[in-house]
């Protein structure tokens, strides 16, 4: 994809341009669907119909209704509220989760950049959130917002690492840590997807990636930085406007992302399941992203379904269940491929 | 139940770190407080340290309301307003006391009329009780689930007497209607439909792995505190004391139907921890359910409206008259003047004495686990403040 852009025009800075902009393409569409849907799922699940009125057919177009009302709303700044920090903060939160997008290959034409430590920097540019969501919770001035920031903070930072012990046993089986090469080595019929080699070390390593993944975009049963029967709203209490629905389009770009390098990690990616059948660049993108959806669908589908842990029980899940098995996960891929 | 003292916070030099505990102010405008009850809580950073509960925010001048009323009859709507989500119930206990103050015989149909009506309403607070308490814990759905069953009784008291929540239904000396024709078979419907739903509700949220972490061992009320602090109701019986004024202190006709009073028994963890006062309130709603189906087998024909006092005057004296309301005892202690209208109404409501217990059984746990605790108390600041 780059090839061809460099083919038409010959500036730089307009092809990278271009090639930052796609991911956009797909995550502001994707997040206005997700809002929609993930009111749709909740409201069937619990017996009701959700929207129905705005835009006709299942009222699809709520929740552009709702951006709409949001772009209209009054930005209220706390006066005591820390006024460059709680400016800066949302925009911190989405930057750090949009970044994440950069190395995702969407398929077998187009990754944003296809570095060789793509993996590694996804970890890296994933934590800028934390760092934004303490932003937005000190800068508010708000005891209830500050609770929401430090448990954002220990929790996220709790988590990323059996999140990373858990991507170690890809990389050790892959022996890159470039999400295309990983998705390459994929290529053929599903029983060529890392879900299902050595089995069950990486199915485990999958289940606890996925678990963490969850604590890491902050939705249930790791909700606590934003439960709203404790905390009101966590560490966006104080925020209105577009600022809110930054926010907003922040946690459901992180559900994404976390859903597709799960996706690309263990289930192939842009491939196939059924080998040469409906492959190729452009099947990639929808195989890509069905995958990715289907992930997203069962964050809903948990965070319907399940009540809230407390803190210091999340903490154990993670640093006594999770990183323990992370770890044996990895002794044992180990030794199958010495073996 | 976490111990703050015991966690040294030392500096290399020796030196203990300064560590300040923090005032934080709960409600009266917070998701989880029910209503609009403020808990002033001290925070030692997610730990409580102390609560006080602060209360009056709903208050609307109950007992001076009925005393300027012109006639007992006008205070029933007053009632329906003080517990809104058992507004059966407090009407009940109201006429129950009117009627012991003047020495009324009740016609046995209005008789079974109040009891299905109560144990309906009882099922009805208990699915609010439940569903918001699966809402404090984060749980979103089962609360849409209760509030879906729930609507079906209201859908059998809005063909009874036209309204949803504030019924002014049961009168001195009778109710306003008659039951309507088919009620009987709608009301056995319900019966038969609400049963596995039960079940649904158990599976989805009572043995729930995370909802039992959450609530099991949490907010323990022994006993012998919840009896000297008064407690009553589903919170008394989660602490496992075996008390129900429908068994121990029978009125009206409950000593005509074989059910049993449930008390909680340590199943997931503690006596008298949140998840024992849960499941009290899930336990009790099958039992009404047998109540209801029995009476509505036993229910004779009859007049309703017979006797119903044209004017009420009763001969001076006092009462106090205590019922079992979804939330514990509600007592009514009338004095009468002579006159058309109560010298002095006062109300013992349970979900005051209940929220007393507060402070009690919050300290040591963490900022969750009070959200969990308050909701367990189940308490209605309608009726708190009255």
């Amino acid at each position: 994809m780059e090839q061809v852009l460099r083919d038409i025009f010959d500036n730089h800075f307009f092809i990278y341009t271009i090639m930052a902009i796609i991911p956009l393409l797909w995550v502001l569409p994707y997040a206005l669907f997700a809002v929609w849907l993930e009111r749709k799922v909740s409201a069937h699940m619990q017996d009701r119909l959700g929207p129905m009125r705005v835009g006709g057919w299942h009222g699809w177009a709520q929740t552009l209704a709702d951006i709409l009302k949001l772009i209209q709303k009054e930005d209220i700044v706390p006066k005591a509220a820390d006024q460059k920090l709680h400016f800066l903060a949302p925009f911190v939160v989405f930057i750090g989760s949009y970044a994440a997008f950069a190395t995702i290959p969407f398929s077998s034409a187009y990754i944003g950049s296809n570095i060789n430590i793509g993996l590694f920097y996804i970890i890296a540019v994933s934590s800028i959130v934390v760092v934004g969501i303490l932003m937005a919770g000190w800068s508010s001035n708000n005891k209830w917002s500050l609770f929401g920031a430090m448990r954002a903070a220990a929790q996220i930072v709790s988590y990323e690492i059996p999140t990373a012990l858990a991507l170690l046993v890809v990389i050790m089986m892959t022996g890159t840590l470039n999400l295309q090469e990983i998705n390459q080595i994929q290529t053929g019929w599903f029983w060529n997807w890392l879900l299902f080699q050595k089995f069950p070390f990486v199915f485990i390593a999958f289940i606890i990636y996925f678990v963490a993944s969850l604590a890491e975009t902050n939705r249930t049963p790791f909700d606590i930085p934003e439960a709203e029967s404790e905390l009101v709203a966590g560490y966006h209490t104080e925020y209105s406007g577009m600022k809110f629905a930054l926010f907003f389009l922040a946690e459901y770009a992180n559900m994404f992302a976390v859903s597709a390098i799960g996706a690309t990690l263990f289930l192939g990616g842009w491939n196939s399941p059924f080998g040469n059948f409906l492959s190729g660049p452009v099947w990639g993108v929808f195989w890509f992203l069905s995958k990715g959806m289907f992930f997203v669908f069962v964050q809903m589908w948990l965070r319907w379904t399940l009540p809230r842990l407390r803190v210091d029980q999340l903490m154990y899940v993670s640093w006594k269940v999770l990183t323990p098995w992370a770890f044996a996960c990895i002794v044992g891929v180990g030794l199958w491929m010495m073996i | 139940m976490i111990d703050t003292e015991s966690i040294p916070l030392k500096t290399s030099t020796g030196r203990t770190l300064r560590s300040e505990e923090m005032v934080i102010n709960m409600g009266p405008q917070h998701p989880s407080t029910h209503g609009v009850l403020r808990l002033e809580l001290v925070v030692d950073g997610e730990i409580i340290v102390d609560v006080v509960p602060h209360i009056g925010y709903l208050h609307r001048c109950f007992e001076k309301h009925a005393e300027a009323m012109t006639n007992y009859q006008q205070v029933i709507p007053y009632c329906d307003r003080m517990d809104y989500i058992a507004s059966m119930n407090m009407d009940w206990a109201y006429a129950l006391a009117c009627e012991k103050l003047l020495s009324i015989k009740i016609p046995e149909r209005v008789e079974y009329i109040r009891v299905i009506m109560g144990e309906l309403q009882r099922i009805a607070s208990h699915l609010i009780a439940i569903g918001t308490y699966g809402l404090d814990v984060g749980a979103f759905t089962p609360f849409l689930f209760c509030f879906r069953d729930r609507e079906r009784i209201l859908d059998l008291f809005e063909i009874t007497c036209g309204a949803r929540l504030l019924y002014n239904y049961i009168w001195v000396g009778g109710v306003s209607h008659d039951l309507p024709s088919g009620f009987i078979d709608k009301a056995k419907a319900f019966c038969k439909y609400f049963r596995p739903t039960v079940k649904e509700l158990n599976d989805l949220l009572s043995y729930n792995e995370i909802f039992i972490k959450r609530t099991a061992n949490i907010g323990i009320l022994p006993a012998d505190v919840a009896i000297a602090y008064g407690c009553s109701g589903p919170m008394l019986r989660g602490s496992g004391v075996n008390f129900d004024l429908r068994r121990d202190d029978p009125y009206s006709i409950y000593d005509r139907f074989t059910w049993e009073v449930q008390i909680g028994k340590g199943l997931m963890g503690t006596v008298g921890d949140c998840w024992d006062r849960y499941m009290v309130r899930v336990w009790e709603m099958e039992q009404s359910l047998n109540i209801i189906e029995q009476a509505l087998e036993q229910i004779p024909e009859g007049d309703v409206m017979s006797a119903i006092p044209k004017r009420i005057r009763p001969n001076p004296g006092e009462v106090y008259v205590r019922s079992e309301s979804p939330r514990g005892e509600i007592g009514f202690y009338i004095i009468s003047d002579g006159s058309a209208s109560p010298y002095r109404v006062k109300a013992r409501s349970p979900a005051f004495v209940n929220l007393s217990v507060c402070p009690e059984i919050c300290k040591g746990y963490m900022i969750a686990d009070i959200v969990a605790i308050i909701g367990s108390v189940d308490i209605v600041l309608g009726e708190v403040d009255r």
